[in-house]
């Protein structure tokens, strides 16, 4: 938690991003409100009433009207255009970067799961294996997500990497990121999907490197070994912790 | 004195010979008087404004101590095993809570509270006009939103107990029992609001008809007060919006009921439609639960400042922008819902653009309060609380409208934050303001100063201390209607601030005490009022505290001039009432 | 407040010149407006997205019986319009035969719908979550469509038909004022706003018999 306004660790590459258009808003609102408030304040000390005076009898100025109405303008209009840019990068699938992952995720009561596309490197076929509540992705790689839910409008909430999504029954909606420090941060659920919506909650774990490939190879093994009997199954239930060496190193 | 004596009004069907008693029933009960059916709606709706603080007040408990053995819920002893287990309440009825504090609140209260109200009170009054255009329908206006409210009440005790979707009622968990564990409840909850709607829009369809036909003589559109500007537009928005939202919750009905698809993916249908249904009419709506306390902070602070507003024509133009460019910006909910980006961008820009007209009256507020001779009786108080509390509730809103930081900021306590402090900060104070300021003229008795101020000081820094805390929760990353946030290791360490929140919101909760008895206890014992206590301007100022039915006693004010000539040079006072016929010292032009 | 009274009152102006019923009445209509506006939106919508729930026109619904129904509603407010002149020449015996003939015809449309609806019931077209095997006509086989066909079908056309329910309900109570001699040639506010409502309900019709049933 960082400062004031107490904004998770970010560890995405446009997190910053948004980062810092939230800090710049909240300086122009900032200074807005200060200025606003202290000004009333003010106001209200000097020409508190006194008897037998009147107050000064205007009904308006056209040029202060022209003036703080251009200002206010201006300035919105401004961070609409330095916000359109970024939102665009960040939600518009035609602007998405090639991914390195590409990954199904379905929501649904209450549960998210996670499926990865197995050792052919494609999703729909036959040695994709699923996780249940557990995001495992490698750092410095860009993830394309597909979103999908099973029943209610749930919404993949990822706060380290300032990502947030409705996942919607009857759609698949993309959505990428791509995380820069590897360790333990948090999946959650931002849209009420019923009683357990407070417990929909999962675990996101970033690898350095080659603890990525063995992470992954690990769990194509099992889903190989296990291919003998069951069809390739949910992994471990719930939140399980990550690997203690990953979570040791670089927990946040 | 204040109002010249002019002809009578013919003695037609719209003259009032009642001068034998009419039925306690007709009169009281059945009456088709405005000022009656406001303060019916007023009564009602203060009823509804406490269930829904009390709402409020169990789910905070739960938040700052979830699912604590130690710290069982107040009451929980009484409630039905199904919602309170051992002093715990359970998570469905939490999502329940959620809903119907956000429901009633929306609906109930902070709605009738500015509209049902004021719209009846003061229209007529402000324009001179003996009633409303159509009185009779302005009585089922009322005793429409009765049951409607009784249904929503009924809803927590059927089974499944009450709506839990949220107060946006989000398909698919609304369709589906299978999904939220309710179906009689969500039903109930749909058949309630079609009803509130219904009453709401024939409400509306009296205002703009009264305002537009039966003005007083002389006044023009560019001489109504701020308030009558105000509450035509909302009356515009509810006309137009509320059928949208009646359209969808059929749908919606039908979904749950008779196993139709318009928003279940299974039969074909687009959970996303009814988002775009319930935020088309959902954007206008909130609009329609700020405007009309725009306009009671106009007039009061013009009349505490002793100055004619700043900027009249700007405020006007400006309220009937909102009223335009609120239909434009419904998506700006739904950033995060999976509608094309590029819809999104278009919904930031128009959601940007809406800020601009609403810091224009935040600009000439303050000019109106700049030079003045401040008179800070209560009711100022409240005004100027609006004004800087909405400042803020205002300014929140830029960052969710910026469409990259809404996206760590959607669905969570900031969102939460920002709602409340323009609906609360804004609004409730705005109702606060207007209640203490036009009682005198509803019941002929003044409430107290000192109370007042001090219900004013308690509220204002408990509001703040409650409620701002949560713009931190929110960038902090704790998401919108949880049950336990302790559940997500990230949000432990805000627990304390939780704690914080809750208790400031009792003591919030426990200050309206104050204002509760303020306005009971007044009502019988209250200082008598005179015809005009704040030295006021505007129509209503000239007839009796209380007002006879039909007003003016037949007698037609003539109007002459605006409603904001506080400390004209021409006239002696302080103030120069409408309907004031002096001759002016010198001859000047009566300018706006 | 009657036509009377309002024009006794000399108010600022209303800037349209509308006696109070009368701007109700259209102020109330703009509202009816945006109801069928979600309605018929949301179909268009639900359509668009999922064409091949919805039958090609005729094959379900019967637009030959539908389209004399629809002239059946033109008729009436041809009906209802000479209502009005009448009353406006103070004709109580012309108000009286033209306003009974829009009663009469308007009931008939709509029990021209309520057997549309029986039959189209019996043949599976029902508004419930299954998809319906409404047959065509002549033996030919069931249609395959989806839910969605039926539930905004019946809808639409269910809350077009309360509204002319409602309307008939109103014109009957019209017509008996009007055997009472309640109009007159200087007063007839409440023919006038009959009429406007009804002509709107007719309007509605038209639209919704061209999107629903024509295309």
């Amino acid at each position: 938690m960082d400062g004031f306004w107490r904004l998770p660790q970010n560890i995405a590459t446009f997190g910053g991003d948004i980062d810092r258009m939230f800090i710049i808003i909240a300086w122009i609102t900032g200074i807005v409100f200060v200025a606003v408030e202290a000004l009333l304040l003010f106001y209200l000390i000097k020409y508190r009433g006194k008897p037998g005076r009147k107050a000064v009898f205007t009904h308006g100025n056209s040029r202060l009207e022209i003036i703080w109405t251009t200002a206010t303008a201006l300035i919105v209009v401004v961070i609409g255009i330095m916000s359109r840019g970024l939102w665009l990068d960040i939600k518009d699938p035609r602007r998405f970067p090639e991914p390195g992952l590409e990954l199904r995720i379905t929501a649904k009561q209450f549960e998210w799961n996670v499926t990865y596309p197995g050792a052919d490197g494609q999703l729909d076929t036959a040695d994709d294996f699923v996780k249940r509540n557990q995001l495992h992705v490698p750092v410095n790689v860009p993830v394309k997500v597909d979103l999908e839910s099973e029943d209610v409008i749930h919404s993949f909430y990822l706060p380290e990497l300032r990502l947030k999504q409705d996942a919607v029954p009857g759609m698949t909606i993309e959505a990428w990121f791509e995380a820069t420090e590897p360790g333990a941060y948090t999946v959650g659920c931002a849209e009420l999907c019923g009683l357990g919506h407070y417990r929909m909650r999962g675990s996101m774990t970033v690898y350095a490197g080659t603890e990525w490939d063995t992470w992954y190879q690990q769990e194509i093994q099992a889903v190989a070994a296990a291919a003998g009997g069951a069809a390739p199954l949910a992994g471990v239930e719930g939140d399980a912790a990550p690997p203690a060496d990953v979570a040791a190193a670089h927990v946040h | 004195m204040s109002t010249i004596a002019v002809p009578h009004e013919a003695h037609a069907a719209g003259a009032h010979e009642h001068h034998e008693a009419i039925p306690f029933i007709r009169r009281y009960i059945f009456s088709t008087d405005h000022k009656i059916i406001g303060i019916q709606f007023l009564f009602m709706s203060l009823f509804f404004l406490l269930v829904g603080g009390l709402l409020a007040m169990a789910m905070r408990w739960q938040l700052a101590w979830p699912s604590n053995p130690d710290m069982p819920l107040p009451g929980g002893s009484v409630l039905p095993e199904t919602m309170v287990t051992d002093g715990i309440m359970l998570p469905e009825f939490y999502n329940a809570l959620v809903t119907m504090h956000g429901t009633i609140m929306v609906f109930f209260a902070i709605m009738p509270l500015l509209v049902g109200v004021w719209a009846n009170y003061l229209i007529p009054l402000q324009i001179g006009a003996p009633d409303m255009a159509f009185p009779r329908l302005n009585m089922a206006s009322f005793w429409l939103a009765v049951p409607a409210g009784l249904l929503m009440l009924a809803s927590f005790f059927v089974v499944g107990g009450a709506a839990n979707a949220g107060w946006t009622g989000y398909a698919t968990l609304s369709t589906s029992e299978v999904y939220s564990g309710v179906k009689l409840g969500q039903q109930l909850w749909c058949v309630s609001l079609v009803i509130l709607g219904f009453s709401s829009l024939i409400g509306a369809v009296n205002y703009i008809t009264t305002l537009i036909n039966m003005r007083a003589p002389g006044l023009t559109w560019f001489r109504l007060p701020l308030s009558t500007w105000a509450l035509f537009v909302t009356s515009v928005l509810i006309l137009l919006a509320v059928p949208i939202l009646a359209g969808g919750l059929i749908m919606l009905f039908f979904d749950i009921t008779i196993d139709t698809t318009f928003f279940r993916p299974e039969g074909g249908g687009q959970p996303l439609l009814w988002q775009h249904l319930f935020w088309f009419f959902g954007h206008p709506e909130v609009y329609i639960l700020i405007l009309p306390a725009m306009g009671f902070v106009s007039d009061i602070l013009a009349n505490g400042a002793r100055k004619p507003i700043f900027g009249y024509h700007a405020m006007v133009w400006a309220i009937v922008g909102i009223g335009f460019i609120g239909w434009v910006v419904w998506g700006h909910h739904m950033f995060m819902s999976g509608m094309n980006p590029m819809l999104g961008g278009f919904f930031m820009v128009t959601t940007l653009i809406i800020a601009v007209p609403s810091a224009i009256k935040t600009f000439n507020w303050l000019g109106t309060v700049w030079g003045g001779n401040i008179r800070f009786h209560a009711p100022m108080l409240y005004a100027l609380g609006f004004v800087s509390l909405f400042v803020i509730g205002g300014l929140s809103g830029i960052f969710l409208a910026a469409g990259p930081v809404d996206i760590p900021l959607h669905d969570t306590y900031f969102v939460v934050a920002h709602i409340h402090y323009v609906l609360v900060g804004g609004s409730l104070f705005g109702i606060f303001a207007a209640i203490t300021f036009w009682y005198p003229k509803m019941f002929g008795r003044m409430m107290s100063e000192m109370l007042g101020k001090i219900h004013f000081a308690l509220t204002f820094i408990f509001f703040n201390l409650t409620f701002f805390p949560m713009h931190m929760l929110g960038s902090g990353g704790m998401m919108r209607r949880l049950y336990d946030p302790t559940q997500y290791p990230y949000l432990q360490p805000q627990q304390d601030t939780n704690v914080f929140i809750t208790i400031n919101a009792l003591l919030l909760f426990g200050t309206q005490l104050i204002f509760a008895f303020n306005f009971l206890w007044n009502l019988w014992k209250g200082k008598r009022a005179t015809e005009n206590p704040w030295e006021a301007n505007s129509l209503e100022w000239s007839a009796p505290s209380p007002p006879p039915h039909g007003n003016w006693g037949g007698v037609v004010p003539i109007v002459n001039r605006g409603p904001y000539e506080y400390s004209a040079p021409e006239a002696e006072a302080d103030y120069w009432p409408q309907t004031d016929v002096a001759a002016p010292v010198r001859a000047a032009p009566v300018s706006h | 407040m009657s036509t009377a009274a309002a024009a006794t009152l000399d108010r600022a102006g209303s800037g349209f010149g509308v006696y109070n019923m009368k701007l109700g009445m259209w102020v109330f209509l703009l509202s009816e407006v945006m109801f069928f506006t979600g309605l018929i939106g949301a179909y268009i919508i639900l359509r668009f997205a999922n064409p091949d729930q919805f039958a090609q026109p005729g094959v379900v619904l019967n637009v030959p019986l539908t389209a004399l129904n629809t002239f059946i509603l033109i008729c009436s407010s041809v009906t209802m319009v000479k209502a009005f002149a009448e009353i406006e020449q103070g004709n109580q015996k012309g108000l009286r035969m033209y306003l009974l003939a829009t009663v009469i015809l308007g009931m008939i449309f709509l029990g021209i719908q309520a057997v549309e609806y029986t039959v189209l019931t019996h043949e599976g077209f029902v508004p419930m979550s299954s998809s319906y095997d409404a047959l065509g006509r002549d033996g030919t086989p069931p249609v395959e469509g989806g839910p969605l066909y039926g539930a905004t079908f019946y809808t639409m056309t269910g809350f077009h038909g309360t509204h002319v329910t409602i309307g008939v309900l109103c014109m009957m109570f019209t017509t008996f004022q009007a055997f009472r001699g309640r109009y007159t040639a200087e007063s007839h506010g409440g023919v006038e706003i009959m009429g406007l409502y009804w002509h709107f309900v007719d309007l509605v019709w038209i639209i919704l018999f061209t999107i629903v049933y024509l295309i």
